[in-house]
């Protein structure tokens, strides 16, 4: 009797989780589909989920439209250099926190740790100024430059990872006579290695999605992040109701972040159900 | 051969050393600016002349600023979605936790809204949302209901908006739910279940104490995530919607610093908007070890 009925609520769950999925996911393929439509069949009425003919066209002319490539190329920049160098600078700091003998650190970890307190809106203000004053504006540099010097998420969960590593391990490495460098390249890294990479991933995309701090310094359509390019093709061609070219655009700003989460979506569904469950 | 203290202090300034960026980070891009802004928000600072001392000047502008008063409200009125979001997730972490066939595609599925680019999602919907031709209509219309032109009528706006909200963030709110779940011990419930326990007692007290600690760590993310709307809102409805009834705080301190130069008084809104940020985090940690005290 209790299986059976296990059975049928088992049967009537997965009927509710399979509507959602659709809910979930339509709107995407909606997206896609109509990037593949004719400019006069996106308004057929009943819609076509299933375009006829298709037309691969727009995924041509969006190179062409608008500076696409350009605004790859900025956010591949921005993203890459700030991850690398910040991962490197964050890590170190996490070994530092949790392995080294610094005078103060836990009360320095607090106050770094009060900084996710501050809403990015509070200083977008001074911070514009700051580097207005340097000439900064419509370049990189405001975007790429405070990344440098570490995220304190990361440093609080390889701080976390790291506090289970026994100390001894660090110890004989300091007998060896391995410099502080050296430790941190031949045994901490190594072994912190799958904690990085998880958070890596996940800094990556925010920094590829993000859109505000992008608006605010960058004016010239060469130097626009991918973001905010598709956001102008959205204005720009939504008054010609060229549809199919502005959700091509947007296909193509979303599709890295999907392949990457398709490729590591183990590691990062892990790693932020660890999130939640510390935080 | 290197002495003792000798070794210490080595240790000691390679330690500085290697916490020495994200301090210098910390005190130049969030302490520095953070004092800033407090201080530009008592001046006319405009980001091109000299900045004079106002007094409260802008504050008490604020007070009498109805767009302000107006985007706070959007603000508050669109995180009527956080609940139901929580409550959603819930809802379906439990179904997914019965172990039944197609969970790892489940979590995958609800997911990929989470990680797909904001902008593009809110170029989606902007178009979803379109009165004669949006999906959404053309959804309801299959019932015989006639949408309305959502994101043009004041009225439906801002749900339109939190419904997007929503369906962005569910999968993420599923998963930390499914993970907080899924770490209750087994034999909690088997205890419950040789007790006589029902399923509504099971979940009433065993799952729902289990699970409270990320209702709290969610709420207060959502929170502060919540005041801080800004993208969907740009891209959506780039005026700030009719009437400016999908403006919200960071939409109007975007527009007044950066459209109008009126950098110190969108910085006395920032500076609101900080403090509100604050308060709400305060009051969730008192709650939080109240709670724990029990």
């Amino acid at each position: 009797m209790r299986t059976r009925s296990k059975l049928i609520g088992d049967g009537i769950i997965f009927v509710l989780l399979a509507i959602g999925a659709i809910v979930m996911i339509a709107p995407l393929i909606w997206m896609v589909s109509t990037s593949v439509k004719d400019k006069m069949a996106v308004f057929a009425l009943p819609p076509k989920w299933i375009p006829d003919p298709f037309i691969w066209g727009k995924y041509s002319e969006i190179w062409t439209a608008g500076p696409l490539l350009s605004g790859i190329q900025n956010s591949v920049i921005i993203a890459v250099s700030v991850t690398v160098v910040g991962t490197f600078t964050s890590s170190l700091a996490a070994f530092a926190f949790a392995k080294l003998k610094v005078p103060y650190k836990d009360v320095i970890f607090l106050i770094l740790l009060s900084s996710l307190m501050i809403p990015y809106p509070s200083i977008m203000i001074p911070q514009f100024v700051m580097f207005s004053e340097l000439g900064w504006t419509d370049s990189l540099k405001p975007l790429i430059i405070p990344g440098l010097f570490g995220n304190i998420v990361m440093i609080f969960f390889l701080r976390q990872y790291l506090s289970s590593v026994p100390n001894a391990i660090i110890e004989a490495a300091k007998i060896d006579g391995s410099s502080y460098f050296g430790i941190y390249g031949r045994v901490i890294f190594p072994l912190i290695k799958p904690a990085i990479a998880a958070q890596f991933i996940l800094w990556f995309m925010g920094i590829w999605n993000d859109y505000l701090a992008p608006i605010i310094y960058l004016n010239s359509p060469e130097k626009q992040t991918l973001q905010l390019v598709i956001a102008s093709f959205n204005a720009m061609y939504a008054i010609q109701t060229d549809y199919p070219l502005i959700m091509a655009a947007s296909v193509i700003a979303l599709l890295p972040m999907l392949i990457v989460f398709i490729v590591f979506q183990k590691q990062i569904i892990e790693s932020v159900a660890i999130s939640g469950v510390k935080g | 051969m290197e002495t003792k203290s000798n070794l210490y202090r080595k240790e000691k300034y390679y330690g500085l050393l290697f916490i020495l960026p994200p301090v210098l980070g910390f005190i130049i891009f969030g302490l520095y600016p953070t004092l800033y802004s407090v201080y530009s928000s008592f001046t006319d600072m405009d980001g091109l002349g000299q900045m004079n001392f106002i007094g409260l000047d802008n504050y008490k502008e604020l007070w009498s600023d109805e767009l302000f008063h107006k985007s706070m409200f959007n603000t508050v009125f669109m995180m009527i979605g956080i609940p139901i979001g929580l409550i959603l997730a819930l809802l379906l972490a439990l179904g997914l936790n019965r172990g039944i066939w197609g969970t790892t595609a489940f979590r995958v599925i609800y997911y990929i809204p989470v990680i797909s680019s904001l902008a593009a999602i809110s170029i989606l919907w902007q178009w979803a949302y379109n009165g004669d031709y949006g999906l959404v209509n053309q959804f309801l219309d299959l019932f015989g209901i006639e949408g309305p032109n959502w994101l043009a009528d004041k009225n439906t706006v801002k749900p339109a908006i939190m419904l997007m909200a929503i369906w962005k963030g569910l999968g993420y709110t599923m998963l930390l739910y499914l993970a907080a779940i899924q770490s209750v011990p087994k034999d909690y419930y088997e205890a419950a279940d040789l007790d006589g326990a029902n399923g509504w007692q099971a979940f009433w007290n065993i799952t729902w104490p289990m699970v409270k600690p990320v209702t709290f760590f969610l709420v207060v993310t959502n929170i502060i995530g919540g005041s801080q709307i800004f993208t969907e809102i740009n891209i959506m409805t780039s005026t700030g919607g009719p009437e400016f009834s999908s403006a919200s705080v960071v939409f109007y301190i975007w527009q007044k610093a950066f459209g109008n130069l009126q950098m110190g008084y969108a910085s006395a809104m920032s500076v609101v908007l900080g403090l509100f940020i604050f308060i709400v985090t305060l009051i969730q940690f008192r709650l939080d070890k109240s709670n724990q005290n029990d």
